[in-house]
């Protein structure tokens, strides 16, 4: 099963490392990763997306609990929240291919934040599938480059994670 | 008022009232060095190696109810370190590490006797720092003890810059420390142990089981009455040995690998299992899905949340500090009206006796061959039952663990997580330096023994008068049990050619070494070793090249299918 775990951790050099080491150290996925600082700089939230079965998963949450530099942990794919990713994609937008990918960044509600003669970077925010399935729309030869943040996410209504 | 780094160092550890720090000097901590010899508080113990120095610090913990101590040079006194370090954390030994380290500008520039140790020690440390200014060395170091003796204890490093320790700053030790991030429970939870005991008093077949969790809370005492007053059976894993007394009729020996049948057999076939500050190591329950195959309700009791149902699946979870939710449990029971059902109780003890009396321990002894088993019975009963036993990691460690019977906590010092071989005599330089009166015994091999043999030579500066019983089989014992189980006989490396003659090897070093060939000659070896008071002695005892270890469930097998001598196989 894919879950969202997001913590608090001390805004510490090497704190990073404190939790991609338990990950690398006990064997278990990470598919991906954010980190930054929160309002509050001596504060970093991280955003961890896993899978594994419940069990796993308890013991994951319990062991990054363990960690001296992490302040609180929440499974926040156990209830309703909000997940948005971040991705820019730099395409091949030439002859009719270029009126074709601006209608289809369109369509996704994207942005053209740059373009030259022959390409254009899109910029493109949502989940993790409204994300792939515009990778799934285009013309894959199309694709020059693309960049993705990682999954944030946040707990809806009164769930809130702060100190 | 103003001192530099490295007088903030000692400073703190005196606060911290450390009496002995073990360690090895060098480049990186010479600032230290010299705030270290112009006091005389906080005394040293120079090692022959970095790994000793941790190991006797952390033996000095073990035996105490302290923080163990040590101090290392940057580059490969910090990498000799980890074996020590990796071994107190796999036991949950409270310990600061106080390492140098390169001058912060030339931190990442690949400097002489520059590694990163931060991140070499991350995942073996409870915690790390790495200061960068001597105004936050009295801080770091209070946090680090506080880390190191709080929750599940463990070691924590402190990685010192050598400019730091150079430069000053105004000095002010904190009484505490708060740390948002950390805030280990301790109370247990009340409805949680209200439900234990009533699980516990209407249990068919209950059985108590208890690790290194009950030493290291210094539980030993509330545990005992407890389970007295239940009057129910309980065993001790290696780690736990002397939480409950060894010689009372409820104890039923050590579980596990090599445990006793009675306790395995009582382990699986329980209707209720309490498990107090003990993690359902592979080593005590065997194959896990073999053990969950028998119905039985878990309450488990322990500091460590992520002990909890990570091996085996927990009825009734209790976190907590476990002399804390002991003596709530033993509160609550003498409040409670429940009746205890003490009829099946009858009958599950006429079952334990009838496993009992299978008198799985028994072995063989000679008139010709000195037996290991023989050698560690007579070991307690020279040294009354009262010593501190340390071992290293082998068949000796086995027979020790077996053979001597432990009735009180922090006499039995081994690595049981980690099983490094090398701990046995470092560990009794540090029990010996923690109780000067004391008898100490490191029960080890001839393989083991020789990966800190060179602190003899510290054993010879400070005069610790360690008595080294050698279960000498010119074997990788061990190794060669299970290549001649498991792996058809074939020694592959498991034979060590040309020992030296430990006797003589002790009187070079100027110890007494004694060498012992025959079983006649045990006792008085042994009783001679002991009424040298002063003198480290080193008994050579020539043993059975060929015992094994029994009873013995092999690796992969539940607890019910134990081997329980050579005529089983
Ligand atoms: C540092 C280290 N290396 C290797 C091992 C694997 N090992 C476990 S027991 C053993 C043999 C120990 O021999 P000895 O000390 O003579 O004890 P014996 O089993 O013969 O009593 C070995 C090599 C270990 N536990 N620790
Ligand atoms: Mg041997």
């Amino acid at each position: 099963m894919r879950h969202v775990i997001a913590l608090l951790i001390e805004n510490e050099s090497g704190a990073l490392s404190r939790v991609s080491g338990l990950f690398s150290a006990r064997g278990y996925n990470i598919e991906s990763l954010t980190v930054a600082p929160t309002e509050d700089a001596s504060l970093s939230r991280m955003t961890i997306v896993t899978t594994g079965s419940d069990d796993i998963i308890e013991q994951i949450t319990k062991q990054l609990n363990k960690l001296v530099d992490v302040v609180k942990v929440v499974d926040i794919s156990e209830s309703a929240h909000v997940e948005r990713e971040l991705m820019l994609i730099k395409v091949r937008a030439t002859g009719k291919d270029r009126e074709e990918m601006k209608r289809m960044a369109d369509i996704f509600r994207g942005r053209i934040i740059d373009a030259t003669d022959s390409s254009y970077i899109i910029e493109l925010t949502g989940n993790q599938t409204k994300l792939d399935s515009f990778i799934g729309a285009i013309d894959t030869t199309l694709i020059l480059e693309t960049v993705r943040s990682g999954i944030v996410g946040i707990g809806r209504g009164d769930r809130i994670l702060k100190l | 008022m103003v001192l530099t780094g490295a007088e903030i160092v000692i400073r703190c550890l005196q606060e911290e009232k450390v009496d002995y720090v073990f360690g090895y000097p060098g480049g990186a901590v010479l600032f230290i060095y010299d705030a270290l010899f112009q006091q005389e508080k906080v005394r040293h113990i120079l090692v022959r190696h970095e790994q000793a120095a941790i190991h006797a610090a952390d033996a000095y913990a073990r035996s105490t109810e302290t923080v163990g101590v040590a101090l290392v040079t940057s580059g490969p006194g910090a990498t000799n370190a980890v074996t020590g370090i990796a071994t107190a954390y796999c036991d949950s030994i409270p310990m600061v590490i106080i390492s140098g380290q390169v001058p912060t500008a030339a931190i990442g520039q690949d400097a002489f006797q520059e590694v990163d140790t931060v991140g070499i020690t991350r995942p073996c440390v409870k915690h790390n720092f790495l200061v960068k200014d001597p105004a936050d060395i009295a801080v770091t170091i209070k946090k680090a003890f506080h880390l190191a003796k709080t929750g599940r204890p463990g070691p924590v490093l402190v990685d010192i810059p050598k400019d730091v320790s150079a430069q000053s700053a105004e000095y002010h030790y904190p009484k505490s420390v708060e740390m948002r991030s950390y805030n280990p429970v301790v109370k247990g939870h009340q409805g949680q142990i209200k439900k234990a005991l009533k699980l516990l008093l209407e249990a068919k077949r209950p059985m108590i089981y208890t690790g290194g969790g009950v030493i290291l809370s210094d539980a030993a005492a509330p545990l005992t009455k407890l389970v007295r007053k239940l009057g129910m059976p309980i065993t001790n894993t290696l780690m736990g040995l002397g939480g409950y007394p060894a010689t009372d009729k409820q104890y039923l020996g050590m579980p596990g690998m090599h445990g006793t049948y009675e306790a395995n057999m009582s382990m699986h076939f329980s209707d209720v299992l309490l498990a107090i500050g003990a993690r359902f190591d592979d080593r005590v329950i065997g194959d896990p899905a073999h053990f969950a195959a028998e119905p039985r309700k878990i309450i488990h009791i322990d500091i460590d949340p992520s002990s909890i149902s990570k091996r085996v699946k927990v009825d009734v979870p209790i976190v907590g500090d476990v002399k804390e939710v002991l003596e709530e449990l033993a509160r609550l029971l003498d409040e409670s009206k429940h009746e205890q059902d003490t009829a099946s109780l009858a009958t599950w003890w006429k079952q334990i006796d009838e496993w009992r009396s299978r008198d799985c321990m028994k072995y063989k002894n000679s008139d010709e061959i000195i037996k290991p088993q023989y050698v560690v019975e007579k070991l307690w009963e020279v040294t009354g039952g009262d010593a501190f036993i340390t071992s290293d990691v082998g068949q000796h460690q086995m027979w020790a663990a077996q053979y001597y019977k432990f009735d009180k906590p922090r006499r039995w010092l081994n690595s049981g997580g980690l099983g490094t071989m090398g701990v046995g005599m470092p560990y009794a330089m540090g029990a010996q330096l923690a109780h000067p009166d004391a008898q100490v015994a490191c029960v080890t091999g001839e393989a083991s023994i020789q990966m800190n043999i060179q602190e003899l030579s510290t054993c010879k500066q400070f005069r610790l008068p360690i008595k080294i019983c050698n279960l000498n089989n010119r074997y990788l014992g061990m190794v060669r049990q299970w290549q001649e189980l498991f792996h058809g006989g074939r020694y592959s490396e498991s034979y060590m050619d040309s020992l030296p003659d430990f006797a003589k090897l002790a009187e070079a070093y100027g110890h007494i070494g004694i060498r012992v060939d025959r079983p006649a000659d045990v006792e008085g070896a042994l009783r001679e070793a002991f009424s040298r008071k002063n003198d480290l002695v080193f008994l050579d005892f020539q043993i059975d090249q060929t015992e094994n270890v029994y009873p013995m469930v092999q690796g992969g097998k539940g607890l019910t299918e134990m081997i329980l001598s050579a005529e089983d196989l």
